[in-house]
């Protein structure tokens, strides 16, 4: 029983990260709709910036972040005016390829920089354990999940109530009607960008702080593909929920059955999923049907 | 003064549908077989290598472009096909002792039945979502592959033998030399067979799909069967590429079908021309050769710059995803595109158009 709930922490700690890349991935989806195979780079280059300000020029921490999320909202704009402006209206092939190659080049440029050796980065989360109920629970594993929780209240707190985040949901509802009414939809394309930099950032730093900064992160991104079909492409509740069910599911399937099967498990899942209900739990039922 | 001809004018529908009009086509097609003939005596060993890799690439390159470039059908499950393939005909050439194109033929049957079976869910979900679950296919089959002991011999990876057909016996000193004659048979014909499918009612009811599916219902293509057929006619080209690249490299491990593979495939494919049988060749010795060329500049320029040498595949990652971004946004129809406006420049010249 005990074990099992240390399993919860573990696997609700995994699925908050999980959320938090989803979300980028599902913001850029749904107001620009490409489907960014870069998301899992973006978590790996969030958590190398963040390690080189803070250990190689030795900034403080929360400046060190500070300067992450400008690099990251830099790179998110220039991503999209740079690579994908210049796509918009080509076909799904091109755009899904636009950003596999993206993700080569990223990379390998934090290859470049960093080699393919996990980076020793000092433990920022504490790394004690504290007894509840009778069982052990990591406290960085828990505060990972409150931090996440955090950050996605506030994406949602943004979404509702900003002037920017209507206009955002607008330009996704319909962007011809956003058009007319005066909202730049180019600058919500970079913003969309931008944002999901930053969201996956602060996932590859949590990422990094629970596990280890390394090209293995990326990996970890790939999840962020069942989440999201698990979710609903779509929706941003949606990403919450499948990221804590894939998360869940993974760190189950490991403990109580086999470690391998927990890489793939959620794959099979996921064409359960698209064998079942290919737009998600949440997703709009506007799937194009063949 | 006579009269030049302006254009390539058609007087018959027989003329029309022929593979060549002019004759510069057949100086051309000329030229490249006294190349091919001439090649294996000009190159050494290390190069015919190379060009032994291209002919595999061709083949599975072919293959994804009838699915990808000419049904309009995106996956990302080329690195699991070529597992399927190379596994199959391994596996029957070793263990069940069958002679070698007997098995690289069940192999090619057994990985287009896969690629139908995979290519089921193309019936209902399009575009984004079928990358997505071919993505997934691809994870589970290369997750198959890594996890059953069968496909192992021992702890090590599966080893073929070296092959051998009755008298016929692939020899050491030779080996380079043999493997190119019969990859370029194999390719030849992949090329011509995926050249005349398209001149077919199956491979234009492909491109039907791909262009309009709504349409090309309307004016009678059956789209079930047009997909599943895509997805079997591609993956049994894939499924030879597999099987021949097993019998070339003579060990088969899950290490070489990852989803790596399966965007490396996409890449060639994309930099060559979607949906043009030519440009899948010129794709695929284009991805072939630029980590060559890389090796061989930095291996040139390595003594001067010695910190270039530990970061070759970075340097080769980092020019891979830049040639894909690079050619999607300036020239998305590919090197094909490219080598056809070179055709027309001359044609025309001295005029523009």
């Amino acid at each position: 029983m005990s074990n099992f709930l240390t399993q919860t922490i573990y696997g609700v700690s995994d699925g908050a990260i999980l959320a938090l890349a989803a979300l980028g991935f599902v913001l850029i989806y749904k107001s620009t709709g490409v489907i960014n195979f870069a998301q899992g780079e973006f978590l790996l280059i969030g958590a190398y910036t963040v390690y080189a300000a803070f250990v190689v020029f030795q900034l403080p921490l929360v400046l060190a972040v500070v300067v992450g999320i400008l690099f990251a909202i830099v790179m998110g704009v220039l991503i999209e005016r740079l690579i994908l402006r210049p796509l918009v209206g080509e076909s799904a092939i091109s755009v899904i390829m636009v950003t596999i190659g993206l993700a080569a080049v990223l990379k390998a440029v934090a290859q470049l920089f960093f080699g393919t050796r996990a980076v020793t980065q000092p433990a920022v989360l504490p790394r004690t354990t504290i007894e509840l109920a009778g069982a052990t629970f990591p406290l960085n594993r828990i505060l990972v999940i409150v931090i996440a929780a955090v950050v996605l209240t506030l994406f949602t707190l943004f979404f509702q109530r900003s002037r920017h985040g209507i206009a955002m949901r607008a330009v996704a509802d319909d962007q011809q009607a956003a058009l007319t009414l005066g909202i730049s939809v180019r600058r919500i394309f970079a913003m969309a960008w931008a944002l999901a930099a930053v969201s996956a950032l602060i996932g590859g730093v949590l990422l990094g702080d629970i596990t280890e900064v390394s090209s293995r992160l990326t990996t970890f991104g790939l999840l962020v593909f069942p989440v999201v079909i698990l979710g609903g492409l779509d929706s941003v509740p949606g990403t919450i929920v499948g990221g804590l069910v894939i998360g869940l599911s993974g760190q189950y399937v490991s403990s109580y059955w086999d470690p391998g099967l927990a890489q793939i498990a959620p794959y099979l899942l996921l064409v359960a999923i698209l064998l079942v209900r290919p737009y998600g739990l949440f997703g709009e039922t506007r799937i194009e049907r063949v | 003064m006579s009269a030049t001809a302006t254009g390539v004018y058609h007087r018959s529908y027989r003329r029309e549908s022929a593979l060549r009009h002019t004759k510069a086509e057949y100086f051309r097609l000329a030229l490249m077989i006294v190349g091919l003939l001439v090649t294996p005596y000009v190159l050494d060993n290390y190069w015919l290598s190379i060009v032994n890799t291209i002919l595999i690439a061709v083949i599975g390159a072919v293959g994804l472009n009838i699915l990808v470039g000419f049904t309009g059908q995106i996956s990302l499950g080329q690195g699991g096909f070529l597992a399927i393939g190379a596994f199959s005909s391994a596996l029957l050439y070793q263990r069940a002792d069958l002679p070698a194109p007997l098995s690289i033929a069940c192999a090619v049957v057994i990985t287009a039945v896969a690629g139908a079976l995979f290519g089921l869910p193309a019936l209902r979900i399009k575009g984004l979502y079928l990358a997505i679950a071919t993505l997934a296919s691809q994870e589970i089959i290369v997750f198959v592959a890594r996890r059953w002991t069968f496909l192992r011999d021992g702890s090590a990876p599966l080893t073929v033998d070296r092959l051998s057909l009755g008298s016929f016996e692939i020899e050491r000193q030779y080996f380079e030399w043999q493997w190119y004659w019969i990859l370029l048979t194999f390719a030849v014909l992949a090329v011509l067979a995926a050249r005349n499918l398209f001149r077919s009612s199956l491979g234009r009811s492909f491109m039907a799909v791909r262009d309009q599916d709504i349409a090309a219902s309307a004016i009678g293509v059956n789209i079930t069967r047009a997909k599943v057929t895509a997805f079997a006619v591609s993956s049994g080209f894939v499924g030879l590429a597999g099987a021949l690249s097993a019998h070339y490299t003579e060990t088969v491990t899950w290490e070489a079908f990852t989803l790596d593979v399966s965007i490396l495939y996409l890449a060639m494919i994309i930099v060559g021309g979607l949906g043009t049988i030519a440009g899948s060749v010129y794709g695929a010795a284009f991805m072939v050769l630029v980590p060559v060329f890389i090796q061989e500049t930095v291996g040139a320029v390595g003594d001067s710059v010695p910190v270039l040498l530990s970061r070759v595949p970075a340097i080769e990652q980092v020019v891979f995803g830049l040639v894909i971004i690079f050619f999607l946004l300036f020239e998305p129809r590919g090197l094909a595109q490219i080598w056809q406006r070179m055709k027309d420049y001359i044609r025309f010249w001295p005029f523009r158009y």
